[in-house]
């Protein structure tokens, strides 16, 4: 099954970015730490050590910051210039997490804005793009995670 | 080796996952590279290593279709060693074709491994049947990847006059086409994709949203503005649009994706071997677009009977995934020579 085509309404941004985002940033960094190691490999994620990564979920309103560090991913609490930006709506993340969509596609049709250090999200991107979930989902079935086991099912 | 199939369907994967969903959609041969210079999509994250190389060839030979290995990159004297060695990896591996540009490459590979395939790459930029004869008598290679630059009469006539496989472009993104020789990156960067395996590579690429519009920077120069809504294509300066006179616009080609579907009952008519899709750089999505596509495009016209009908769809998919605001026929379809 496809995501349809959808914008969150447009006061929820209004209404997200008056929200705290600590609670999203760490519901996101507590899945990429969960994912590190098992899944993504730390040794080709290592450029972004110490790099002040963002990522915009624009009709949400959210702003998540976030870092690497020696102890895994960890939420950035200043609004300091970041060196990577990635902004897309809620839709297109979880295409582009579903594999129904290719960044570039969306690149191109300006619905996917990267900024900052082009490298660094290439870098994430293609890591990303190389998760096998072929045979990380029969890791994961050892783990009692039935949303993320779902997820990964429709992935693949 | 010898394919049943009389047009093979070349895909791309930058990635073990890419491959599986090329395979799995109907690609008969999938080209990759490894994690470095040696090709020519040498961006951070993408590529092969050893054990995503040997699992991928294992995935693809268990089904009964080929990987081949773009080596097609130039080496210089100071890492000489590099690309003889990915030469001899993709021998030990066990590719079923290296896809090569650069002779003294070539030379080692057919001397070193005799019984390797050789494929000249698209980066070998060899346009006539001369050419390609000769890569032909000096190191026995197979297939030939022509340059997008020729219109189908020519594609014809080089077919027609060569014993090797000759491999078209289908379907992706185009740029000025003076491939393995285009100093525009590399007047920009420093970097070329000839040697250094990226045209405009990430490090020197920078976006940023402004109150003008998308700005895109190479190197600090800007190559292009997109206002909103506005479709955007790769940071490359051949596709950027520039001040001349007191116009500004695209001054050496738009971006634009090359699309040659309604062309292949002709291509398959001349002989043409296989069909090239680009986009290695591009990620597993993708692939399974276009792979679907193209498959049970050439499936049709294999099958022969009616005439050949494009489905509204096929063209809608395609057009979706391209880059800039359109697509072309390219070369392929001229009337001039």
């Amino acid at each position: 099954m496809k995501i349809p085509a959808f914008t969150l309404p447009a006061p929820l941004a209004r209404v997200g970015a008056r929200l705290p985002q600590l609670p999203p940033t760490l519901a996101l960094v507590a899945g990429l730490n969960l994912a590190l190691d098992r899944v993504l490999p730390r040794d080709t994620l290592e450029p972004l050590a110490g790099k002040r990564l963002l990522l915009k979920v624009t009709d949400a309103g959210m702003a998540l910051r976030f870092t690497l560090t020696p102890r895994g991913f960890r939420p950035l609490l200043d609004s300091g210039r970041p060196d990577l930006t990635i902004s897309a709506t809620t839709r297109d993340y979880l295409a582009l997490a579903l594999r129904e969509e290719d960044p570039d596609t969306l690149f191109f049709s300006r619905r996917l804005l990267m900024e900052g250090e082009t490298d660094l999200g290439l870098l994430v991107k293609n890591t990303l793009d190389a998760v096998d979930w072929d045979s990380v989902s029969t890791r994961l079935a050892a783990l009692k995670l039935p949303f993320a086991r779902q997820l990964f099912a429709r992935a693949h | 080796m010898t394919s049943p199939r009389p047009i093979e369907l070349v895909c791309p994967a930058g990635s073990l996952p890419a491959l599986k969903t090329a395979i799995d959609h109907g690609a008969d041969c999938v080209y990759l590279g490894f994690k470095d210079a040696t090709n020519a999509r040498n961006f951070s994250g993408l590529n092969f290593d050893d054990k995503a190389m040997a699992e991928g060839i294992r995935y693809a030979h268990d089904r009964g279709r080929k990987v081949l290995l773009a080596l097609n990159t130039y080496p210089q004297t100071d890492n000489w060693q590099r690309w003889t060695g990915a030469v001899d990896r993709a021998a030990t591996f066990g590719i079923d074709a290296v896809i090569l540009a650069d002779p003294g490459l070539m030379a080692y590979a057919r001397k070193t491994h005799p019984d390797l395939r050789l494929h000249l790459s698209v980066q070998g930029s060899a346009t006539s049947y001369d050419a390609i004869n000769f890569y032909y008598e000096h190191f026995g290679i197979s297939r030939a990847v022509l340059p997008r630059v020729l219109s189908l009469a020519q594609v014809e006539q080089v077919i027609a006059n060569t014993p090797v496989e000759i491999e078209v472009f289908g379907f992706g993104g185009l740029c000025v086409m003076v491939e393995g020789r285009c100093a525009l990156s590399a007047y920009a960067t420093g970097e070329s994709p000839n040697c250094d395996g990226a045209c405009s590579p990430g490090k020197h690429v920078r976006w940023e949203q402004t109150p003008k519009g998308m700005e895109t920077r190479l190197n600090g120069i800007l190559i292009d503005r997109f206002a909103d809504g506005e479709r955007a294509g790769y940071p490359t300066l051949c596709k950027g649009r520039f001040e001349v006179g007191d116009e500004t616009y695209y001054a050496i080609e738009e971006p634009t994706s090359l699309n040659t579907l309604e062309l292949l009952p002709e291509l398959a008519r001349i002989g043409v071997r296989a069909i090239k899709i680009e986009g290695r750089q591009r990620s597993p999505a993708y692939v399974a677009q276009v792979t679907q596509v193209w498959r049970a495009a050439i499936d049709r016209v294999l099958a022969g009977g009616q005439p050949f009908r494009i489905e509204q769809a096929w063209m809608a998919e395609l057009n979706k995934v391209s880059e800039g605001q359109s697509h072309t026929l390219g070369a392929y379809y001229r009337p001039w020579k």
